[in-house]
């Protein structure tokens, strides 16, 4: 296979760990909905944890977009 | 089509490259005044500027950006208390001076053609500050008792050990995460931007032939969607940062009270 086919490619499969940071803070938000629905009173205290949440999990998926991004340029 | 990473290249201003200079310490060095600097420089000033006007003339009834500065100071004043506690207040100017900077940074990042937080070395600078600040508080507050925070009370003592091993590992893992998260995030949502308004140049050119039609309202719309997002996204990163550093502190400076 021609090496530059290849590393775009690679770039490519590399950015599938942003699947699980989809899934990760897709999670978060709708389990923070879920229960904002239930007691609506209590949720508005919670927004700033929902953010740190949803940014603890979208740090791993960054990971690996970043590594996707420098596989591409390199 | 246009290279969407172009708007990330570091380049000195016309005018402003000093070339090789030999240094007393450090050797011989590149020095140039370069649009990363420059970026930096403006938000700087546009902080300082910001907040010497709003508290020259404090009124009591406050005016438009009187109210701006005085919610976000109140913002990052109610953080440090809730999360750090009694011992906040000490803490307070660091994070709330990473926090302006870094708003300065990404919000002019949209107006300028250059966004300083999406360098790796910028980044990479506040999330080793922050991680230096945490580890010096934590051994001058708590001496060699700082290991404790590696060693999980809570679980079996047989997992105790590799439990720890593990806390440790994510101690270290703390400077690079703070990094790539602010990193990646203005990054991706700057190239995203860039490869929209790339489509909507292509449709307008006639590249794309009569599809052009199609693709301009869509790409238009998505790009003024994106626009608005990353508005978001650069005052919640800036908001995740601290909330991040407030906590990292918290975790060192009441150390084993179980706040």
């Amino acid at each position: 296979m021609d090496p530059q086919a290849a590393k775009l490619i690679g770039a490519g499969i590399a950015m599938c760990g942003m699947i699980g940071a989809g899934i990760g803070v897709g999670n978060i938000f709708g389990n923070f909905l879920a229960g904002a629905l239930r007691n609506p009173s209590a949720a508005g205290s919670q927004i700033g944890n929902l953010f740190v949440g949803a940014a603890l999990a979208e740090a791993l998926g960054i990971l690996a977009f970043v590594m996707g991004i420098l596989i591409w340029i390199s | 089509m246009a290279d969407p990473l172009h708007q990330f290249k570091v380049q000195p201003l016309p005018g402003l490259d000093f070339g090789e200079v030999t240094l007393p310490v450090v050797g011989t060095v590149h020095l140039a005044f370069t649009n990363s600097h420059l970026a930096m420089t403006i938000a700087f000033l546009a902080v300082v500027a910001f907040l010497a006007v709003f508290t020259s003339n404090a009124k009591v009834v406050p005016g438009r950006f009187q109210v701006v500065g005085e919610t976000l100071f109140g913002m990052i004043d109610g953080l440090t208390d809730s999360i750090i506690g009694h011992d906040g207040r000490k803490y307070f100017p660091f994070v709330f001076t990473i926090f302006l900077f870094i708003l300065g940074m990404n919000l002019l990042g949209m107006f300028l053609s250059f966004t300083a937080t999406s360098q790796l070395a910028v980044t990479a600078t506040f999330g080793v500050i922050t991680f230096a600040l945490v580890v010096i508080v934590g051994i001058v507050k708590n001496g060699p008792g700082m290991l404790k925070l590696f060693w999980p009370s809570g679980a079996p003592l047989v997992m105790r050990p590799i439990v720890g091993l593990i806390e440790f590992f994510s101690f270290l893992l703390r400077p690079i995460t703070l990094t790539l998260r602010l990193f990646g995030n203005m990054m991706g949502g700057h190239i995203a931007l860039k490869v929209f308004a790339g489509f909507v140049a292509t449709a307008i050119v006639g590249a794309a032939g009569w599809f052009g039609l199609l693709i301009f309202p869509l790409s238009m719309g998505m790009t003024i969607g994106l626009t608005a997002l990353e508005f978001l996204v650069a005052f919640l990163q800036a908001f995740v940062f601290a909330v991040l550093t407030c906590i990292y502190l918290n975790d060192v400076v009441n150390l084993g009270h179980g706040h």
